[in-house]
Order: C-alpha cells, then sequence, then structure tokens
C-alpha cells in the first residue's frame, strides 16, 4: 500500500515512544543493570559479568520453580482451551438468551484478582469452607493447606474457575462470525455434528483460539497473587511457582543480583515460547 | 480546468502497477477507466486523487504541479464501490459533512444540501440514517456528499457495481445530467463495455496496468488500434482467429475464405488476427459482406429479445449474438454469417491494420 | 433428479398472519418439470431467498406443501431432501484440499473410496478443476470456489435439484459472463432440475427455460424468456425485464381505441379493456420505430450502446423510448414514432389485459 511521505505523521508516534519508553526499556534496562553487577547493600556496585545468570540456570531451586510452572501453564491450557470451547459451542447463537449467556460468562473475569484468591482459599477452608467441608464430608482426605495434592488441584480449579470464560467468550466470538450459509451447506452435504465442528468451526475459530491460547499461556506463566493468596507457595514450595519464587529472592532475600538475572531469564523463556505457539499455530496460515 | 498526467506511473517493489502513462482529462464529459479487476484503475485513481504517490512524472491540475500537493489541499472527492457514509449520521449530516468541514454558513448549508438531494432524489428521507436505505439510496447518499462540495476532481470507482440490476440502469441514466453542467474533472472507472458506451465522453481502455488507448468513446469502440484494447472494449468477448491474405483470397484457419475487400483488399499477403464483434456473426444472412461459417453448438442462451450462441469454429470458441429467439441445437453443426466487412485485422504484434 | 410441485404453499415469518401483507411469500402453485432449468427473478426483498429457502428445506412454510416426484417433503430435513446449493458468498471447507471438498458429501454417506475417486475426477473434470485437485480450496478465486460449491452437488448421484443463490454476486465482471455460460452449458450436459434465483434479468433470461417474476412476496409471471419479453403480464414485467425496460403510457380507451394524449394508438387488445380501471399502453423500446406519421415526439436523448442506439423521446411529459441500429439515421429534433400492433398492448390497473375476464 502507498506510504503518505508526510513528516508530522512522527509527532503522532512520539507519544507512544514515550510511553513504551518509561514503560518497558527503562525499567528493563533497570533489570538488565542489576543482572550484571554484585552490591553488598550499600549502594556500591561491582561488575559481575554473567555470574549471576549462570548461578540462576545452574540452580536446583530454579528449575524446580521452573517445572512446576510449566506443569501450572500446561494443565490449565489443556483443560480450560477444550473446556471453554466445548461451553462455546453450547452457547445459543441468536436469540434473548445471548446477552444473559454472556454475561454470566463475563462475571468471573470482573473479580480482581486477589479476591479471587481469598475467595477460594475461604471456599476451599476444609473446616469452614463450603468445597472443603463438602469434600471431606463425602469421604476425601482433602486439606490444600497440608497436602500438596490438593493444593494443586484448588489451584488449577481456580484457574479454570477465573479464566475458562476468557476462552468461551473469545471462542465464541470465533463462532458467531460463521455465516449461516457454511451450516447450511454442511447441512446439505449431510455432514455429522462432528464434521462440522472439525472442518467448519474450528478453522473458523483458528485464530481466536490462537489469541486465547497466547493469552493464557503468558498470563498464567506470570501467575503471582491468585495462587500466592490461595497457598503462599507452600505446603513446603509445593505451590512456589517462578513468579512466587522470583519475589521470594528479590524481596524476601533481597538478592537483587539473582532476582534481576532470573527476571531476564524469565521474560526471555515467555517470549520464546509465545513466538514457538504462535508460529506453530500460524504454520498452516500463510500459505 | 483540466487534469494532466505526465509520464505517471507506479512501481511497488518489482511490481509495475502503472506503467508510464500520459492522460489529459478535460471538464465537461465524463472520461471513463474502461478494463477489468486489477488493470490498474483503482491505482490510477488513487494517483490522481494524491492517495498514492507516483513513482515517476508529475500531475497537473490547470497547468500547476499537484503532484507533491496533499489529498486534503486538492478539493477532491471520492465515490467507492461499497457504500460508504457516516453510520450514525442522518442522510442530511451525510451530504453536509464536506461543508461542515469546510466551515461554510449553516443557511447555505441547509441550501447546498437540499438541491443536491433533490436532484439525487433524496429530499424525501433526510431524516434517515442510512442503514434504513437502499442500496442505491445508500450510494446516491454517497454521491451527494461527493458532488455538494463543487470538488475539482470528481473520482468514482465503479459506483453501480454493487447495485441492482434497474436501479443501475437508472442511475446510468441520471449520473450523465449530473456533471453535465458542472466545472469538474470527471473520472469514472467501469468494468462494463455498455456502461461506458451509454456515458459516452471518452474512454481510455486499461490493460495489465497500460493505458492501450484514449480518445472519444464511440471511436474507440469503432476504431480501437490494437488488438488489446478492442478486447477489452467487447462484452460478450470479440471473437478472434487466424486469417490468411493470398491474392484476393482471405482464408480462416478453419478453412472458410472469401473475397477480400474495403480494409482486407488493402492488405499485403500473409498472415493476421482477425477480430469479430459477436454482433456481426448471425444466423441470418444480414450485413454488407456476410461469409457462412460452421461450427458445432456448445451452449445456446435465449434471453426472450436476444440468442447468444457459443460455438466452436476450429479451435476457437465464438459467440454470435442477435435479436431474436433462434434455437438450436447444442452439440449440433450449425451456420451463421460472419459480416466480415465489420472485422477488424491486426498484424503480428497485435496493432490494428486500417488500409 | 425430479419433479418439483409446490401447492397453495404461503409464509410469514410472523406467528400469527392475518392480512395478506403479513405474509412474505404469497399464495404461489407451481409445477415444475424433472431436469428443466428455472429462474426466481425479482428485486431485493420479493421473496425469492424465501422461496428457495422453502424448496431447500431450511424454512417450513407456514401453509401448504413441497412435492418432489409427489413425495411430500414439506417437513424434510435439507439432507432427507437431496438437494444441492450453490449460495450467494462461496462456501468452501478451507482446510481441505479442492479434492477432499468435492468428497466431502460422497464420504459422509459412506460412498465406498474407489467410487468417490470416480466421481470427483468426473466431476472435476466438468468444471475444469482437475489441474487444482491437489490445492487448498481456500487459496482459489471467487470463481474456483463457486465452482467447488457446484461441484459438491454435482458429485451426488441421488440430487434431486441444484439451486443458486445468486451466486455470481462476488465474481469479478469479466469472468461472470464465463461462468454464467459454464452454468448453462453443465445443465445442458446432466439435465438435473436447477433453480437459479437473481435480481440480473441477464442472468434469469439466459439461464432459464422458464423464469417465476417476483414482486412484494407475490409471484407476477411464470413464463419462458420469449414469452416475458413479448408478453409481459404485467407492466412490473415490461418495466423489469428488458434493458431498457417496456415503456408505459397513461391512456384512455373509447369504443374499443386506445388512446394516448388525445392520439390513436393501435393495439391488440384494447377491444377487450373496460373503462374505470387505471388503463396504460406498453410497448417494449424494440417495437417503437421512426416514422412518417404516428406520434409526434421530442428527441431528448440519444445514448449509443455500441450495437444500437437508445433514442429517449419525450410526448406530454412523458417518455418513450426507442431502439435504433447502430448507424442508421436518427431526426435532428422533431419526429414522429409509431409501435407495433402485435407488440402493443393496453394494463389495466397494471395487469394485461385479455379476452377472458
Amino acid at each position: 500500500m502507498g506510504k503518505i511521505e508526510n513528516q508530522k505523521a512522527w509527532f503522532f508516534v512520539l507519544p507512544v515512544l514515550f510511553l513504551v519508553a518509561f514503560n518497558a526499556l527503562i525499567p528493563l534496562m533497570t533489570v538488565v543493570n542489576y543482572s550484571v553487577q554484585e552490591t553488598f547493600g550499600d549502594n556500591t556496585f561491582f561488575w559481575a559479568g554473567l555470574m549471576w545468570f549462570e548461578e540462576v540456570l545452574l540452580s536446583e531451586r530454579f528449575h524446580a520453580s521452573l517445572m512446576r510452572q510449566m506443569i501450572f501453564t500446561f494443565s490449565i491450557l489443556a483443560i480450560e482451551i477444550p473446556l471453554g470451547v466445548a461451553i462455546a459451542l453450547t452457547m445459543p447463537r441468536k436469540g434473548p438468551w445471548v446477552p444473559v449467556c454472556l454475561v454470566l460468562m463475563a462475571l468471573p473475569l470482573l473479580i480482581p484478582w486477589n479476591v479471587v484468591g481469598a475467595m477460594w482459599n475461604i471456599f476451599a477452608l476444609p473446616d469452614i469452607g463450603l468445597l472443603g467441608r463438602t469434600l471431606n464430608a463425602i469421604g476425601f482426605d482433602y486439606n490444600f493447606t497440608r497436602q500438596p495434592g490438593d493444593a494443586w488441584f484448588t489451584m488449577i480449579l481456580m484457574d479454570v474457575w477465573h479464566w475458562t470464560s476468557l476462552v468461551v467468550l473469545l471462542a465464541y466470538a470465533g463462532l458467531v462470525s460463521i455465516p449461516d450459509a457454511y451450516y447450511q451447506a454442511a447441512k446439505i452435504d449431510g455432514a455429522k455434528p462432528f464434521a462440522i465442528f472439525r472442518y467448519i468451526q474450528l478453522p473458523k475459530m483458528k485464530r481466536v483460539l490462537t489469541i486465547a491460547v497466547l493469552l493464557r499461556f503468558m498470563d498464567s506463566f506470570m501467575i503471582y497473587t491468585e495462587p500466592f493468596v490461595l497457598t503462599g507457595g507452600g505446603p513446603g514450595n509445593s505451590t512456589t511457582l517462578l513468579s512466587i519464587d522470583l519475589v521470594k529472592i528479590a524481596l524476601g532475600q533481597f538478592d537483587l543480583g539473582p532476582a534481576a538475572a532470573m527476571s531476564l531469564i524469565y521474560f526471555l523463556i515467555i517470549l520464546a515460547m509465545s513466538w514457538v505457539f504462535y508460529t506453530v499455530m500460524m504454520r498452516n496460515e500463510a500459505k | 480546468m483540466s487534469l494532466e498526467l505526465i509520464n505517471v506511473s507506479k512501481r511497488v517493489g518489482v511490481d509495475q502497477h502503472i506503467y508510464p502513462t500520459d492522460l489529459k482529462l478535460d471538464p465537461g464529459c465524463i472520461n471513463i477507466l474502461l478494463g477489468t479487476t486489477l488493470s490498474g484503475k483503482t491505482t490510477l485513481m488513487q494517483m490522481m486523487a494524491g492517495l498514492d504517490p507516483l513513482t515517476t512524472g508529475s500531475l497537473r491540475f490547470n497547468g500547476q504541479d499537484v503532484t507533491k500537493t496533499a489529498v486534503q489541499k486538492r478539493n477532491v472527492s471520492m465515490v467507492y464501490q461499497q457504500f460508504i457514509n457516516y453510520p450514525s449520521f442522518s442522510v442530511f449530516e451525510n451530504i453536509a459533512s464536506p461543508l461542515r468541514v469546510a466551515r461554510v454558513a449553516e443557511n447555505e448549508i441547509k441550501r447546498r444540501v437540499g438541491e443536491m438531494a433533490e436532484l439525487m432524489k433524496l429530499s424525501a428521507m433526510l431524516d434517515r440514517r442510512p442503514s434504513e436505505l437502499s442500496g442505491g439510496q445508500q450510494q446516491r447518499t454517497a454521491m451527494a456528499r461527493a458532488l455538494v462540495k463543487d470538488a475539482d476532481l470528481v473520482l468514482l470507482d465503479e459506483p453501480l457495481a454493487n447495485l441492482d440490476f434497474k436501479l443501475r440502469e437508472e442511475l446510468r441514466d441520471e449520473l450523465p445530467r449530473l456533471f453535465a453542467d458542472r466545472n469538474c474533472v470527471v473520472v469514472y472507472a467501469t468494468t462494463e463495455p455498455v456502461e461506458a458506451l451509454l456515458f459516452g465522453g471518452k474512454t481510455a481502455t486499461l490493460n495489465e496496468g497500460r493505458v492501450t488507448q484514449f480518445g472519444d468513446t464511440g471511436s474507440i469502440y469503432r476504431a480501437p488500434t490494437d488488438l488489446i484494447s478492442a478486447k477489452v472494449f467487447s462484452e460478450p468477448p470479440m471473437n478472434e482467429a487466424a486469417v490468411t491474405k493470398a491474392g484476393e483470397t482471405m482464408t480462416l484457419d478453419d478453412g472458410t475464405s472469401w473475397t477480400a475487400s474495403g480494409t482486407a483488399a488493402s492488405l499485403g499477403d500473409g498472415q493476421y488476427t482477425l477480430g469479430l464483434r459477436p454482433h456481426h456473426v448471425v444466423p441470418a444472412q444480414t450485413g454488407r459482406q456476410p461469409v457462412k461459417v460452421k461450427g458445432v453448438v456448445q451452449v445456446a442462451e435465449l434471453s426472450g429479445s436476444e440468442s447468444m450462441i457459443h460455438f466452436m469454429l476450429a479451435t476457437h470458441s465464438w459467440v454470435s449474438q442477435s435479436h431474436g429467439i433462434h434455437p438450436v441445437e447444442v452439440g449440433e453443426m450449425e451456420e451463421f454469417y460472419a459480416d466480415v466487412a465489420e472485422a477488424f485485422y491486426f498484424d503480428a504484434s497485435g496493432q490494428r491494420i486500417t488500409g | 433428479m425430479a419433479k418439483i410441485t409446490l401447492k397453495g404453499l404461503r409464509h410469514s415469518y410472523m406467528p400469527n398472519p392475518s392480512k395478506p401483507a403479513d405474509y412474505a411469500l404469497q399464495e404461489l402453485n407451481v409445477d415444475w418439470e424433472d431436469g428443466g432449468a428455472y429462474a426466481l427473478l425479482g428485486p431485493s426483498g420479493c421473496g425469492k431467498t424465501t422461496l428457495l429457502n422453502i424448496i431447500s428445506g431450511l424454512l417450513t412454510p407456514s401453509h401448504g406443501e413441497i412435492l418432489f416426484d409427489d413425495e411430500d417433503v414439506t417437513r424434510m430435513q435439507p439432507d432427507e431432501r437431496h438437494i444441492a446449493q450453490v449460495f450467494q458468498f462461496p462456501v468452501v471447507y478451507d482446510t481441505m484440499t479442492v479434492y477432499d471438498n468435492l468428497a466431502f458429501p460422497l464420504r459422509n454417506r459412506g460412498v465406498p473410496e474407489p467410487e468417490v475417486d470416480k466421481r470427483v475426477r468426473e466431476i472435476a473434470d466438468m468444471i475444469d478443476l482437475t489441474e487444482t485437485l491437489q490445492n487448498r480450496a481456500a487459496g482459489l478465486t471467487a470463481d474456483g470456489k463457486q465452482k467447488i460449491s457446484l461441484g459438491r452437488g454435482l458429485v451426488r448421484s441421488d440430487v434431486n435439484v441444484i439451486m443458486f443463490d445468486e451466486p455470481l454476486t462476488v465474481i469479478d465482471p469479466h469472468l461472470k459472463w464465463q461462468l454464467r455460460s459454464k452454468l448453462k452449458e453443465l445443465h445442458q450436459r446432466v439435465k438435473t432440475t436447477m433453480i437459479y434465483v437473481t435480481h440480473d434479468q441477464t442472468e434469469a433470461l439466459t439461464f432459464a427455460d422458464k423464469v417465476v417474476v417476483m414482486k412484494d412476496g407475490q409471484v407476477v409471471q411464470i413464463g419462458t424468456p420469449v414469452e416475458l419479453f413479448e408478453r409481459p403480464q404485467h407492466t412490473f414485467v415490461g418495466h423489469f425485464i428488458g434493458s431498457p425496460g417496456m415503456n408505459v403510457l397513461p391512456c384512455e380507451v373509447r369504443g374499443g381505441q386506445a388512446f394516448f394524449e388525445g392520439e390513436p394508438v393501435a393495439t391488440w387488445n384494447a377491444v377487450h379493456a373496460k373503462e374505470g380501471a387505471k388503463l396504460e399502453v406498453g410497448v417494449r423500446p424494440e417495437f417503437v420505430s421512426f416514422s412518417e406519421k404516428g406520434l409526434a415526439v421530442e428527441i431528448t436523448k440519444v445514448s449509443d450502446a455500441g450495437r444500437f442506439q437508445i433514442v429517449d423521446t419525450r410526448k406530454g411529459g412523458r417518455s418513450i423510448k426507442l431502439l435504433v441500429p447502430d448507424g442508421a439515421e436518427i431526426p435532428e429534433k422533431h419526429a414522429h414514432v409509431s409501435f407495433k400492433t402485435d407488440h402493443t398492448q393496453v394494463y389495466s390497473d397494471g395487469w394485461l389485459v385479455t379476452g377472458g375476464e
């Protein structure tokens, strides 16, 4: 398309450049700065090279929390994406129930993250919480504050409750954009419901689903508030995800160097994996 | 007032979208850009408007160089194939919008919008929103908006293409009248030869980014300079065949032959491409020099007033277009009369030989 | 393949229709023969798409029934009716190849793979898609996609009727012409009953053996292209079909003779006209010519259509158009025109006056 050669146009871009500089570049540079220096807390810094990076990458603790992070993220993706699509498929495409369904779906998304954490914490307490008591009453030995398995179960359940709606809304938007003619043609061609899903609905939802997977991946990989409020990373370190661990190192132990190096590694992992996701999912699109 | 394109071209990467073009467009008649989709009509128009920068060449308006002048300062208006209106504005506000931008006084706006609405037959629906109008009314609103501001250059990019057949016919009738007494340069892009003919004015035939011919519409239709211009300006497509001249005898590649006369008589011996519009190939023996040709009928389209019969003349797919009903059997060999006095002859490079 | 009968068909989108205006489709009785090519023609909103959806089974009519070969299919689902449809906007299965698209309806019906292969190749050849069989369908141009839609109908051997809903809308103008004659050619080859819905008279008239002209939910005339052209039953048909449309002039009839602006006009049916109704005389531009005597008119505009010229004349504030061959002499300003008597007819309240009334 044609470019308009107009120097004034740059002025319109300037505010964005400033914003990006303040929001991302400057803090990031601070982090980069810390990650290559050593300090003993008296505001004197020494050049440390890649020492912190080496330390973080070789540490057992980092490996463990990264592994927990991966398990968490892939579990919720494996549940939320199919579940979201399934719910979107059952929602009505037109009629008076559409706004009702949409509002119901959007509700969990409107609750602040720390409230979600607190809510589930109380909800799941084995002695007074509805969920905890019910589970125990029907014979499960459930206590998320003591047993790591139960803590994981609660954490994942909470995330699914909170975020599946987002996937539903995105998938639903993809579904309603399919013209009626496609369904009519499929009916005429004698396609069974699964074939309609496989050859019409899924391909047409592909773009929005890519966005859903990316958003959920990034969000869950960086998640902090909800699990922290729910379990505080425990019992033990069993639910200490990367972000929780990072905060422990940076603020709890005030190890700025390793924390900064870990932040950068963390950031690069997210960037790289997002890129991989996107490329894989859009691979066929180009043709 | 006039718009001049001097050595104007457009190149994007390795693709040449518009080859170097010289055109001089005058007010007083519609200037038509005729060509198929992707022939470069829209690009050329956007370059005229200043929406798309030129790779080479310059644009002159009234003798003044406007190549570098921003669109906003050129007093141009444009109508697109899609009906583009402000959805939340009433028809009145839609038409008035360019005048509001130009800070015209309120009573002057009322007067001019009223006049324009009258002309466009929109007076009864000035309070409605575009979504409450039919397609034809929406497009008339868009056109009214383009015309109300007295632009120096009005560009219409296939404005009737998305309308119902009968509406198209109606607006086709109205349009030339709208521009008749305006002092502005009007450029109209279309894919349909019949539309170009009915508007009259001047036509530039476009093919793959090249203006192949420019001049009075009727004369371009009747005297194309080359094979490509003739093909662009023919619907249904022009019938073509190879013809050999030896002495006084013309022979088609299917064996049909006749005695050369008129233009054909002045040709030298050798091989040419013959081009004959479908309405000169008819089932009845009429015309100045009817020559009998035979072919197997592929499709017969009988529309009540007209017969269009597609047949194979040797390896060429030909069409016969005639008034009245001429029932034929598909798959059968049928006879037609080609009025070779109306034929065009082109040499190997595609140039028409006029004798 | 099947014969299609529509019996007392009516449809309203309202739950309790009471007056005729509540019906999107007024009562309709039609017999369509097996293997014919039919068109539903009318302006936007005339009810043609409603009728199409009723035939395909996407809509159940409020009244009446639809028979395929004397079998009542009124309440059947689209897939039980064995129909095929080509939509306005091309519908292809994007992720599949052209081959798989064509094979889809057969595989859904459990046809064995060798048979599928045979049919797909046969049809691909017919619609000129053999070269692109292994390409992804999403990459094809609009006309290619429409051919796939049609091909999915043609591959099935059990198809009763193929329906087209304005299939050329998104096709490039210079390809419309080719696809249109391709459809006609295919019909002449496969002889499946086909129903074509459009607002474009050229498409309807060239495609169909019989055209149903609709207006405001009502069928105005069913006839062959020739009948519609030569004997329009309603002034709407006269206007809508033909380009330019029929000249319609107000007239009065006295003693079996029609008069326009006080001057006699020879018609073939004025003797049957009764007074009291709104009377008009209709004549197509094709049947008007310049003459020595006749109506005195003023020439207002001459348009060159290439093959012929359209001359616009006026008399008493009414426009009379006529077609003149290319190159023929046209008088300067004032002229006389006459009408061909056997193609000049009187209409009463819009409807053609006939002897039977």
